[in-house]
């Protein structure tokens, strides 16, 4: 299965701060590349599901991000926001191999906006 | 007339006496005549909270057990400061020191140990003190507060309990242990060398294989005290205060004077039986099985079995004890259970993260769990040993036992899950022996509804209180929506119970400098804490130890992170400082270059009278920040929660009403006050006549400058609900003025809770608290000051400056990877 997935290496573990985050810009709009205390990366399309906000701007905290304009709280690992706000922010599969990060962007599940949106 | 009572004696008004008192009276209130002799003044109190009570974390009437009134309304006579003397077993009678005899049917021995004093030259000197009773800690409360030096022999539970309540009252404390390790006989030597290092890092000195030759004494005119501790290689400890917590000794001279057998305890059987038929014995001072007992449960158990022996019973039996202990120092999470030895036949799991200062041992024999030692994650401790007790088969969970019972495919389950996930059969209070079950019955059956009935019915978390948390669960989980929890205070987040006040406390008191630190001295719910109370705890670390407190990055709004406003479509505003408002044209120029060259689409002057320019592109900010910074110009902090601006009007200078230069001070007191770091953002204004026009009574603090001098008004802001200033003080001097202002902000600083402006902190503290401390105490004030500008002295350096010329945190402004096109 994994021979189907086009794998896109964007850099490396190191370049994220811990509990921080970085931007890919894709060609569909900016990716969110975030690092948890416990090193791991995940990856969402940089708009909250409420207005848009930045998410990888965000205070990165377990294994979710709060969205800076808001504080709508979103799901790393999903993009879902959690309850009892709905929405999710697109998510993209990563893989990291011998601490370099590579996306699958074609296998990235678009967002949807929140219940504002 | 009724048939006589039975006449029950119970000879020590200690934990174990009285709760076998408890227990008999749970069973046949009305069968004995009850008379309590106790040799301490007091009523009965938790001795293992004695701890917290010298740590200044409780007060006696905290631990106080069963007051006076619970004695008279079950007909208990107490005679306290009355030790027992004798005892006449043939004629059945106890006499006590004041020459009281009593006649007993029953008699009932618990009375527990004696501090165990090594007997080296000098052991008897005035401050050489053991730690056993309310007197001990009274003496070392007195000890403490003229400061000094303490010694502590002894590095076990008591010994280290006692160390740390002498170091936060102040003393300078060293710990002198025989054994290569701490607490030996709990812990294994890492999680005893992990605990060594934690002590060290709260400024307590730790000496192993220190053995004890000669305590001297020293003095003029015979008031000969302790002054030092001389070691076996030689080296000599001064000191004022020496705490032997080397061990306890059963008390049985009592015992062995009537003839009663004794070992190194009170012989019993299982029935909680002397040698003589008529005499009982619980608690510390028996030996049973040829074993003596420390700890609270066993105490607990025994007292149980013989309750029901005196009520009439004939099965009970007591069959030793299974143990756990838990040190009570606050902010050191310890715990272990069973036998970690290890040994033939035995495996060993032990999961280590030194990083977060967790350590967990787990030693299996035959797939069933023989011991544990938890550091620093002591959480599942509880259900290990439930699983030891038990001696439950654990092969099935062997591959994931050492992370815990909350272990289920990575994610971490919330404590209420855990506690609901617990069998019945579940010890939940340790000290008192309740399982899970008996908890939840008495709630449903007996209809409590809160912690003090559960306490009062079933006694978990009346003694050393560690499982509280847990009953409180159990309590939620049994009611539903019928609990509701009495929080005294809100909780910071969902991380944590505590509320900002407490937590602010707890950083100072127990020296906490990191917010690792905070989630683990006050058990935070959360590895991480939240976008909530992060940003809080690195304030709260900030303001309480400037200079030394590592500014977490991670734990900063964007705001602060990028030194420029957020806007709602992602772009930012910067802001430059413009000292008292006033500006140049070169400044201005600067101000307009930068506009075309970067194309920002909006400039607006704010309601702080500086030039706000919005619509940046995050990743332009450091070449924005570069141009300003040539023309002179360093960050405003409109961002921050700081300083913002010194608003002013013209005054003196040009105004022909002003009455003192404000423009002038505006600057001044900007000079003075950019850069701090206060709960949320503040804002200052200088206004050069009762006009008013700088609008200076609804700043955080305002100026109003009268021909005689200064009118300095506080707690007043234009937000959501306006709130006018209160008239602080008015002073003659500029001077006055600018300490004034350094001393309300510190102390505002240091009170107020994480993003609650002046205004509402002044209504809720008082303006009489506040002119208590800035007006009526100008030493209090000069001090404020003074630590406003040390603290000051590390924060007034530009950071637009250090990342546009310095590159610092320059991954925050450049995307990661481009992969467009």
């Amino acid at each position: 299965m994994d021979q189907m997935i086009a794998w896109t290496e964007v850099g490396s573990v190191a370049d994220i701060p811990r509990q921080g985050s970085r931007v890919v810009k894709t060609a569909f709009g900016d990716v969110a590349l975030f690092r948890t205390a416990t090193d791991e990366v995940f990856a969402l399309e940089d708009r909250c599901p409420h207005k848009g906000g930045p998410l990888s701007q965000g205070i990165v905290h377990g294994r979710r991000v709060t969205c800076p304009l808001h504080n709508w709280v979103i799901e790393l690992a999903t993009g879902e926001a959690v309850a009892p706000d709905e929405g999710c922010a697109g998510h993209v599969p990563v893989r990291i191999e011998g601490g370099v990060i590579s996306l699958a962007l074609a296998a990235r599940t678009p967002g949807r906006g929140g219940c504002h949106g | 007339m009724t048939a006589q009572k039975e006449r029950l004696i119970v000879v020590g008004n200690g934990m174990a006496g009285i709760r076998t008192v408890e227990e008999l009276l749970a069973r046949a209130p009305d069968r004995y005549d009850i008379t309590v002799f106790g040799a301490e003044p007091h009523p009965n109190y938790n001795r293992i909270m004695l701890s917290p009570v010298l740590a200044g974390e409780k007060s006696f009437e905290q631990i106080i057990l069963n007051d006076r009134a619970w004695y008279e309304a079950n007909g208990i006579t107490l005679l306290t400061g009355e030790p027992v003397e004798a005892i006449d077993r043939a004629a059945r009678t106890v006499t006590s020191l004041s020459g009281r005899t009593l006649g007993y049917d029953r008699l009932l021995l618990a009375t527990g140990s004696m501090p165990f004093i090594i007997p080296v030259p000098g052991a008897t000197l005035p401050g050489v003190i053991g730690f056993r009773d309310l007197a001990d800690v009274e003496t070392m409360l007195e000890a403490a507060a003229k400061g000094g030096r303490a010694v502590v022999i002894g590095g076990g539970l008591l010994g280290l309990e006692a160390a740390n309540g002498l170091a936060l009252k102040g003393m300078d404390v060293t710990v002198v242990h025989l054994m290569p390790t701490l607490m030996e006989r709990q812990l294994d030597p890492s999680a005893g060398t992990l605990l060594q290092r934690e002590l060290e890092a709260r400024g307590i000195t730790v000496l192993t294989g220190a053995d004890t030759a000669e305590i001297i004494g020293g003095g003029i005119g015979g008031s000969e005290r302790v002054t030092a501790v001389r070691l076996k290689d030689g080296r000599e400890l001064p000191a004022d205060l020496v705490v032997m917590a080397v061990g306890i000794r059963p008390n049985i001279a009592l015992g062995k004077a009537a003839g009663l057998d004794c070992g190194r305890g009170i012989k019993v059987d299982d029935a909680m039986r002397t040698s003589d038929p008529a005499i009982h014995a619980v608690g510390e001072c028996v030996e049973h099985r040829g074993v003596t007992w420390g700890l609270v449960a066993p105490l607990f158990e025994m007292a149980k079995v013989l309750a029901e022996r005196l009520a009439g019973g004939t099965e009970a039996a007591y069959a030793g004890s299974v143990t756990s202990t838990k040190l009570k120092v606050t902010g050191v999470d310890v715990f272990s259970a069973g036998d970690f030895s290890g040994g033939e036949g035995t495996e060993d799991i032990v999961f280590r993260d030194a990083a977060r200062g967790v350590y967990k041992r787990l030693v299996l024999k035959d797939n069933r769990l023989l011991g544990a030692v938890l550091y620093g994650d002591t959480r599942d401790g509880p259900w290990y040993f439930s699983l030891l007790k038990d001696g439950a088969d654990v092969s099935a969970e062997r591959d994931t036992l050492i992370f815990g019972q909350g272990f289920g495919g990575g994610e971490a389950a919330s404590p209420a899950a855990a506690v609901a996930a617990l069998p019945d059969s579940a010890e939940i209070c340790g000290c008192n022996g309740v399982c899970k079950g008996t908890i939840t019955a008495a709630i449903r059956d007996k209809g409590l509804t809160s912690l003090d009935e559960v306490r009062a019915h079933t006694k978990a978390s009346a003694s050393c209180g560690s499982c509280t948390g847990m009953v409180e669960t159990l309590l939620a989980a049994t009611l539903g929506d019928g609990y509701a929890a009495a929080p005294a205070v809100k909780p910071m987040c969902k991380c944590t119970t505590h509320g900002h006040d407490a937590v602010r406390a707890a950083i100072v008191a127990h020296g906490l400098k990191t917010m690792s630190d905070v989630f683990q001295a006050l058990e935070w719910s959360t590895p991480d804490g939240c976008a909530s109370c992060r940003p809080a705890l690195n304030y709260y670390l900030l303001c309480a130890w400037p200079g030394e407190y590592r500014d977490d990055y991670q734990s900063r709004f964007i705001n602060e992170r990028a030194h420029a406003n957020i806007q709602k479509d992602g772009t930012y505003s910067v802001v430059p400082r413009m000292w008292g408002g006033l500006t140049s044209a070169s400044e201005l120029r600067a101000i307009a270059d930068v506009v075309e060259k970067f194309a920002i689409p909006t400039v607006k002057v704010t309601g702080g009278q500086r030039i706000d320019l919005f619509g940046v592109k995050k990743e332009d900010l450091p070449a924005v920040w570069a141009d300003l910074n040539a023309a002179g110009m360093v960050s405003g902090h409109a961002y921050a929660k700081g300083l913002r601006t010194v608003k002013t009007c013209v005054g003196s200078e040009w105004c022909r009403f002003g009455t003192q230069d404000s423009t002038g001070l505006g600057v001044k007191l900007e000079k003075m006050t950019w850069g701090t770091w206060t709960p949320h953002k503040v804002k200052l204004a200088v206004s050069g006549c009762p006009r008013n026009c700088a609008e200076a009574t609804i700043k955080d603090l305002g100026v109003v400058c009268v021909d005689s001098g200064y009118e300095l008004h506080v707690g007043g802001n234009g937000g959501m609900h306006v709130r006018a200033c209160d008239l602080l003080a008015k002073v003659a001097t500029e001077e006055e003025v600018l300490e004034y202002t350094g001393a309300f902000l510190q102390l505002y600083r240091e009170e107020a809770r994480y993003l609650e402006r002046t205004a509402p902190w002044v209504e809720r503290v008082g303006l009489d608290h506040i002119r208590r401390r800035l007006v009526g105490d100008a030493g209090g004030r000069r001090a404020l000051h003074a630590r406003f500008l040390f603290s000051q002295s590390f924060s007034q350096e530009d950071p637009w400056a250090e990342r546009a010329a310095r590159g610092v945190d320059r991954h925050e402004f450049a995307p990661l990877a481009e992969l467009v096109g």
